[in-house]
């Protein structure tokens, strides 16, 4: 086993010494000489046609310098369904429409300016369930929008989702035991601390400047520059410059309204304008996680083999498009490889109504849809009189497997993680006691390996190396707190035999870096870090060259370990590098040091019937949960908390530790406390009061085991970890509540009035 | 009409004139530069905004400026020592792992400093309380609380 000196090292993030000392610069402390500040105008209705905007009293205020509504700005549609316009004309769908806009010399003038814009309704009926939206007659929100083979005015949208493997329905006949169950799951908020906002400017010839913390910078120059175009300012060029990001988690996946308002504001007064959210907009505002009816049907032989899983959705599309209505393509993951199934029906249905829109969140559909699997796992292990976890152990994935989606599993350590998490929480003597203490556990699939969703799943880096041994890494990838400019550094630094402290990460502008897909499906240790890689060996074969000649040495028995160069066949035959960098530049015809490398992983785009290799490895994980329920007043306490996870490799175990009691933090929350409560379309609890999220009062010790698998294809063996933290925890936490007082709660989150119900509905039947 | 307020902050005195109305916060991220406190909900729920008042945690966001007059105010500005050296808080949470986004670790540093100046030596539970008024959506705490642990040891 080779000795590294970076890789599997705690390294402390590169930029923690910034943001402790509160030297970093997060979009809402960037401000530009001459900047104005955005407010946007929302829907008091649900659904209503617009019938007048009167904006002459609000342009009338000093220190307002511009006033945009739907009917003054260029056609610009946005989101990859192209439903969406930066302000609305001719009706609005929901409460979080943007209706106009104002720009203006302080954010109190502009907040004033919105109370003067006087807007006329007629309001319309409204719909606000998915499942009431798809009935003949109900209220159409796009009324333009036509599907179906008759091309009728729908709701429901072109976007069939359907994947069919093998035979389901020959399958359920021959199944011993079969478990039909109803879930459901609701919206809930990323969260992220520091709110939304960018901040726009134009230079002189037009192009665009816009700061922004995006998770993708390279797809928002290219979202940014066909608004230009559609503004009339074809050929003109977008530059992405990222600011410090105060979390992602998803939420910065897509290009936002906001986002166009402030490009369309800093165009019209030829100034600087920063738009940053407010938290009560940042709750109604932003495009939650993607809520989802579930129903699920699965069976097993007699003893316990899985025969089929089928699953049908219907998911609340809610006013207009962004990624939720793209989470089946991802949730057909877990419902066609979480196990082995050899028959697999899933398909899903996305229907408009007027409540909020969904978009990516971590995980990304599949802590949905795995809360569904893994909770009727148990159902169904109980039927066929099986303990859950052998029936986990039974049909466990295993390496080289094929899944009847035609994932190709390279590494797999599931059954290393189911083994690990039974043990710690002593599984066989502590389960069925049904006294109010309860075991439960879940596993999840994701992908490790990069995914194939966009044409390219690529990542560039460019490498230069000064005279001093400072090595400059310009990478496409985006570190959104994660730590992937650490865990590229510390690669770098492997590769190249420097320290890490020499190793530079510049991850933050699109006339800089290179090309990157985005920080989405946990890729970016893997694509990042292989690309990364690439371009440090590339160097490394400079380096190496060009001491070749001063050592007297053929380059192929040089190595570099903490910065010098030295033969491998007489270690005291070695010259440091930054008098080899020095020797090579200050020369006649002399060389710098530099590189480039372009990684785009060998995985495959689903095709026409959604199969493929979508990613190149897959991560696998088991969490395991020890709960007491109070059956007095319903509530769950997690006593112990486990999370296993096959990783490939720890790049940074501290740095991957974080990542796990993170993602599982957010699933906990998820499971028993988090809920963005709509009523009517109407956000009820915009505000971290009334919104549950885990304090530091409430999160359990959480014990995290790493299963390192070396996974041939990735960076010193990594896989992603980004989002499998909070893929397995509701599931593993409903079966741990079963465990203990017998109660199956199938809907998200499992607050104390639920568990209480079921107790009741339970000793009482009705 | 304006009110000028004399205090002390990180150490050095400040004369500013303010209206009435703004919140400490608002003082010390617009009128003073200082952007390292900051605002996470602007309503006193989360603690992103949280600064030391004669060593005391407060939501500058709903804490009027004028209230500060007289007094002593620290920001995470003022946590290094004289020659640039980080606080034992700083360092801990730098090397636990304590800090992802950072957007709340200002004020989840503040909030440290101040339980640990109270009680030098807290148990796990009484961490957990000393910060349970900070949010923090990427690091599920943990890590915080070993860092937190670790301080201690030092102070």
């Amino acid at each position: 086993m080779e000795e590294f000196i970076n890789i599997g090292k705690r390294i402390p993030k590169m930029d923690a010494e910034e943001k402790v000392t509160g030297r970093a610069i997060y979009i809402h402390d960037l401000k530009v000489s001459g900047m104005l500040y955005g407010k946007i105008l929302y829907s008091p209705h649900p659904h209503a046609k617009i019938l007048n905007i009167d904006t002459s009293q609000a342009e009338k205020l000093p220190g307002v310098k511009a006033v945009l509504t739907g009917y003054n700005i260029p056609p610009i549609k946005f989101g990859f369904y192209k439903d969406n316009t930066p302000l609305k004309a001719g009706k609005v769908r929901s409460y979080r429409d943007e209706v106009a806009a104002v720009a203006a010399i302080d954010p109190d003038i502009a907040e004033e300016a919105l109370d003067l814009i006087k807007v006329d309704y007629e309001i319309l009926p409204a719909v606000f369930d998915p499942e009431e939206a798809m009935k003949e007659g109900a209220p159409l929100i796009h009324e333009e929008h036509v599907g179906g083979k008759e091309k009728k005015p729908t709701n429901v949208l072109n976007l069939p989702w359907r994947l069919v493997c093998g035979d389901v329905e020959e399958a359920r006949k021959n199944s011993a035991f079969v478990a039909e169950d109803r879930f459901k799951v609701t919206w809930v908020s990323h969260c992220c601390m520091g709110t939304s906002g960018c901040l726009a400017q134009f230079d002189l010839k037009n192009n665009l400047t816009i700061y922004s913390p995006t998770q993708i910078p390279s797809l928002a120059q290219r979202d940014f520059t066909d608004a230009l175009s559609a503004m009339g300012l074809q050929g003109k060029k977008a530059r992405v410059i990222k600011t410090i990001i105060g979390g992602g988690f998803g939420s910065k996946l897509d290009t936002y309204a906001f986002e166009y308002i402030a490009i369309l504001l800093a165009y019209k007064t030829r100034k600087p304008v920063r738009i940053v959210f407010s938290r009560e907009e940042e709750f109604f505002a932003t495009s939650p996680r993607q809520p989802a009816i579930i129903h699920i049907a699965q069976g097993c032989s007699k003893d316990g083999k899985l025969t089929f899983r089928d699953i049908r959705m219907t998911l609340d599309n809610g006013a207009y498009t962004s990624w939720g209505a793209t989470v089946p393509s991802v949730m057909m993951m877990p419902s066609s490889s979480l196990y082995k199934v050899p028959n697999v029906r899933y398909a899903a249905k996305c229907v408009y109504t007027n409540n909020t829109y969904s978009q990516a969140m971590r995980g990304y559909g599949t802590p949905q849809v795995t809360f569904a699997i893994d909770s009727q796992i148990d159902i169904l292990a109980e039927m066929a009189g099986i303990d859950p976890l052998d029936f986990r152990i039974r049909n466990a994935n295993t390496p080289g497997e094929v899944t009847p989606q035609n994932f190709k599993i390279n590494t797999c350590g599931l059954r290393e993680c189911i083994d690990a998490v039974a043990q710690k929480l002593d599984w066989r003597q502590v389960r069925g006691r049904k006294d109010g203490k309860g075991v439960g556990m879940a596993s999840l699939i994701h992908v490790g390996g990069g995914a194939r969703v966009y044409k390219s799943d690529g990542c560039g880096t460019i490498i230069k190396v000064d005279d001093f041994g400072t090595v400059n890494v310009f990478t496409g990838a985006t570190d959104m707190g994660q730590g992937s400019d650490t865990v590229i550094a510390q690669i770098v630094a492997e590769e190249l035999g420097v320290r890490v402290e020499d190793v530079v990460v510049t991850h933050t502008d699109t006339d800089v870096c290179p090309w990157d897909v985005g920080a989405h499906a946990s890729r970016t240790t893997f694509v990042a870090g292989n690309s990364a890689c690439g371009a440090a060996k590339k160097v490394k074969e400079q380096l190496l060259e060009v001491a070749a000649k001063s050592l007297g040495e053929s380059p192929e028995n040089l190595d570099i370990r903490d910065r010098i160069i030295f033969s491998k066949k007489d270690p005291e035959k070695k010259t440091p590098l930054g008098k080899t960098l020095r020797a090579a530049h200050y020369t006649t015809g002399g060389n710098m040091v530099m590189a480039e490398y372009f990684y785009d992983p060998a995985n495959e785009n689903l095709d026409k019937d959604l199969k493929g290799n979508l990613s190149v490895t897959y991560t696998f994980g088991t969490h395991g949960v020890e709960v007491e329920v109070d059956k007095e007043t319903g509530q769950v306490k997690i006593l112990k908390y486990v999370a296993a996870h096959d990783v490939g490799k720890a790049i940074n175990p501290m740095l991957l530790e974080g990542q796990v009691y993170g993602g599982a933090t957010m699933g906990i929350g998820y499971a028993l406390t988090e809920r963005l409560i709509l009523q009517n379309g109407k956000v009820m609890n915009p505000n971290f009061l009334d919104y549950k999220m885990l304090t530091a009062k409430d999160v359990p010790n959480i014990e995290t085991i790493v299963i390192e698998t070396n996974d041939p294809f990735g960076p010193f063996g990594a896989k992603g970890i980004g989002e499998p933290g909070l893929v397995p925890t509701a599931p593993a936490i409903a079966n741990a509540i079963y465990d203990a007082v017998g109660v199956r709660i199938k809907e998200l989150p499992i607050t104390p009035e639920k568990v209480l119900a079921a107790l009741k509905e339970k000793t009482n039947p009705k | 009409m304006k009110q000028t307020i004399h205090f002390t902050l990180n150490g050095e005195p400040v004369y500013v004139e303010i209206e009435p109305y703004l919140t400490l916060l608002d003082l010390l991220r617009d009128r003073l530069e200082l952007t390292g406190t900051k605002e996470g909900c602007g309503m006193g729920e989360c603690g992103a905004c949280t600064v030391l008042l004669e060593g005391k945690p407060v939501n500058s966001c709903i804490f009027p400026a004028l209230e500060v007059e007289g007094k002593g105010v620290t920001t995470i500005e003022g946590l290094m020592d004289a020659q640039g050296h980080l606080h034992p808080i700083q360092r801990a949470f730098i090397d636990y792992g304590a800090i992802q986004c950072g957007f709340c670790t200002p004020g989840m540093v503040l909030s440290a400093k101040a339980l640990l100046d109270e009680n030098p030596k807290p148990t796990e539970e009484e961490i957990r309380n000393g910060i349970a008024g900070n949010l923090c959506r990427c690091t599920g705490y943990l890590q915080i609380i070993q860092a937190i642990k670790a301080a201690s040891k030092k102070l």
